[in-house]
């Protein structure tokens, strides 16, 4: 009996041990793509026209300063995406003040939890890195609240304090957003019956008319699709707090019995 | 016989998914977008005498904009449709009235003859006047297909000549009609006063505005413009929302543009069935200078008056646009036949003119609007309602001992009751 009892507890220590193992390895890291050979090299100058980009690929465009440039790119449940971007100044200029913006796919602006969002650049300094790290992106919200849901995002980047003499000079822009997986801790139940992609139902409407010649505000989707959004590491903790409920179960109820006989019971009875 | 059947069904079910797997790709395909008219793109070229300067990697202007132009239409995509229209070619007089008429068509906007087009900017000299505007006003006619995307792209070297007529009004009119038109400039070796009415052009229209030093930077850009005007893009729809909601026109899933002057309302109405939801978003842009603390604010409500929900958007500071957006899920009726809600969309900008700018014709909006299923509710702010971390396995441990113990104790009195009896 003190064998079964010892087992059992360190059956449970083991457990403690193995859940958050198990638990913190199930969500898959985002994919970083080296596909970098047909990552965008133009940017778009509108919502409508924004460049679409995927997570992982560092886009690059050619503009003037004062352009303002979108690209967009897609995010899913349980990601936190981070935009990078790098401006490359001309050689001569006067001090500019950059900024990128993220907005999601109902064109809301997020805001950043951090990262250098707007940076003033130096007179004749030769680039500017900005970054913005949205929060993690949930699979369902309230509607009145304004949290980023699953969907499109567009990336906005430009120049919002300049001089007249600096209008319309050269400047090279790369563009990179990669997320981080937060996992089941950003997990909340409902989803979202289509993911916040502009356009989605006019898409769907061509679909099923079987109609070609339609171009679409966005056709954005991640690499391995929308996430049904039913899978996070809830139900391993879950699982395994069951599992170890239940030995500390027949640990309680094993101690109670002492050497297996109530000891006021003869032992020829 | 049992584990054959089950083997016959599994080897349907793997037949069955590989099918799907094979057939989606080709249905994904179908769905692509492909461009539907083909773009249209009107290249304006100024030809005026300032254009003999020789300061563009020393060779005059003109040169350098006749060896851009030759590569952009060896370059131009086949299914761009290129016109060329001049200013200043042809009047080399000191009269400002005729000087300022002096545009003209040099290569209809049409599927091009590259050769022929070629042909005909070879034969171009720097004569006259810089009539920006009229030659803006006139290239604006030159698109022929209506439902195609257009874009001017304008190359000058001076500011317009031909005062009082304002060629970034022109430009801002010309947007105004709704016809889906972009105007890019181009200012080769640009004072302050040229990139400040060249950037004024490009802006009241949604272009770009570039300085141009060298002649690669020439080549580079417009064919960077005409290569934009390939991508097929979705054109919105022009509708006129209303001052009331009772009089607003309904809007279906779609994209459309309309204008809204300044302190001005508009109202749209969307029909949302139960079980859907509608998704508005709305960008109102700056299209000449504004004020610098702006906003937009987008309220969906209804036909009562009352408010469902609002979508703000509020910046400062140079911007080209101030967007927002809202949904509205539509909880499920159990009654099969019950009616479409209307939803009225209340929108009001706060963008307000700086001073001496017209305040007419209004801003530009875009606005989307898509109605789809509603998502599901969520009854538990976790999860499926599942936990997750030490405190909870602590306190299922804890529950679970506590639980055996009681249990064991509980079967120990039962047993001893059970013997002294």
């Amino acid at each position: 009996m003190r064998i079964t009892s010892a087992l059992s507890v360190s059956l449970l220590l083991l457990g403690l041990a193995v859940a958050p193992a198990a638990a913190d390895s199930s969500p898959t890291p985002t994919d970083s793509a080296s596909a970098d050979g047909d990552a965008p090299t133009q940017a778009g100058t509108s919502f409508r026209t924004a460049t679409e980009v995927e997570q992982g690929q560092t886009a690059t465009a050619s503009g003037s300063t004062g352009d303002y440039l979108y690209w967009s790119f897609p995010a899913d449940a349980g990601q936190r995406p981070t935009v990078k971007a790098t401006v490359k100044l001309p050689e001569t200029h006067a001090a500019q003040t950059w900024q990128v913006d993220v907005y999601d796919g109902l064109r809301r602006r997020q805001s950043c939890q951090y990262g250098a969002q707007t940076r003033n650049a130096a007179a004749d300094s030769s680039s500017v890195e900005l970054a913005c790290t949205l929060r993690t992106v949930r699979a369902w919200s309230e509607t009145w609240a304004n949290d980023p849901l699953p969907g499109t995002y567009y990336v906005r980047l430009t120049a919002v304090g300049l001089t007249t003499a600096d209008l319309g000079l050269p400047v090279g822009t790369e563009v990179r957003v990669d997320s981080k997986d937060i996992g089941g801790s950003a997990a909340v139940d409902g989803s979202l019956a289509e993911p916040l992609v502009p356009g989605i139902a006019v898409k769907s409407e061509a679909d099923k008319d079987g109609s070609k010649d339609s171009a679409v505000l966005s056709a954005i989707e991640p690499e391995d699709g929308w996430s049904s959004g039913w899978w996070s590491d809830r139900w391993v903790w879950t699982a395994i707090g069951g599992v170890l409920a239940a030995l500390a179960g027949v640990g309680g109820y094993a101690l109670t019995r002492g050497s297996g006989r109530p000891h006021r019971v003869p032992p020829s009875a | 016989m049992i584990t054959r059947k089950r083997l016959a069904a599994g080897v349907c079910a793997l037949l069955a998914a590989l099918t799907a797997g094979i057939a989606f790709p080709v249905a994904a395909a179908a769905g692509e977008p492909t461009g539907g008219t083909a773009p249209q793109v009107d290249l304006v070229l100024d030809v005026s005498g300032s254009m003999r300067t020789a300061d563009i990697d020393g060779g005059t202007r003109m040169a350098a904009a006749k060896r851009a132009f030759n590569e952009v239409l060896d370059a131009t995509p086949e299914e761009v449709q290129l016109g060329i229209r001049t200013l200043g070619a042809n009047y080399p007089g000191d009269n400002q009235k005729t000087g300022c008429k002096d545009t003209a068509q040099l290569y209809p906007v049409s599927t091009l003859d590259r050769t022929e087009a070629k042909t005909q900017v070879a034969t171009l000299s720097p004569t006259g006047w810089t009539p920006i505007g009229p030659a803006l006003l006139k290239s604006a006619g030159d698109f022929t297909d209506s439902a195609s995307s257009k874009r001017i792209v304008l190359i000058s070297d001076g500011e317009d000549t031909c005062a009082p007529l304002d060629p970034c009004e022109v430009a801002r009119e010309i947007a105004a009609k709704g016809i889906g038109l972009t105007i890019d400039t181009l200012g080769l070796v640009p004072n302050t006063k040229m990139r400040q009415q060249l950037s004024c052009i490009a802006e009241a229209t949604g272009g770009t505005y570039t300085s141009v030093e060298h002649a690669d930077e020439l080549t580079d850009k417009v064919n960077q413009l005409v290569d934009r005007a390939a991508d097929p893009v979705v054109t919105p729809v022009a509708t006129e929302g209303a001052g009331t909601c009772a009089t607003a026109p309904t809007l279906k899933s779609g994209l459309y543009t309309d204008r809204e002057e300044f302190t001005q309302q508009r109202w749209y109405r969307v029909d949302v069935d139960p079980g859907q939801e509608l998704r508005a978003s709305v960008s109102v842009g700056a299209d000449r200078t504004v004020n610098p603390s702006y906003g937009v604010l987008l309220r969906a409500v209804t036909v009562h008056g009352r408010e469902i929900v609002r979508g703000e958007g509020a910046g400062n500071g140079r911007t080209d646009v101030i967007s927002t957006g809202l949904r509205y899920p539509k909880a499920d009726s159990d009654d099969e036949d019950a009616p479409a809600e209307t939803v009225c969309l209340q929108l009001t900008n706060s963008f307000s003119a700086a001073s001496g700018v017209k305040t007419t014709p209004g801003l530009p909006l875009e606005l989307t609007v898509d109605v789809v299923d509603a998502p599901s509710q969520a009854s538990d702010v976790a999860s499926f309602g599942l936990g997750r971390g030490w405190w909870l396995l602590g306190v299922l441990i804890l529950a679970g001992f506590v639980a055996g113990l009681l249990w064991g104790w509980l079967s120990r009195w039962r047993v001893a009751v059970w013997r002294t009896n």
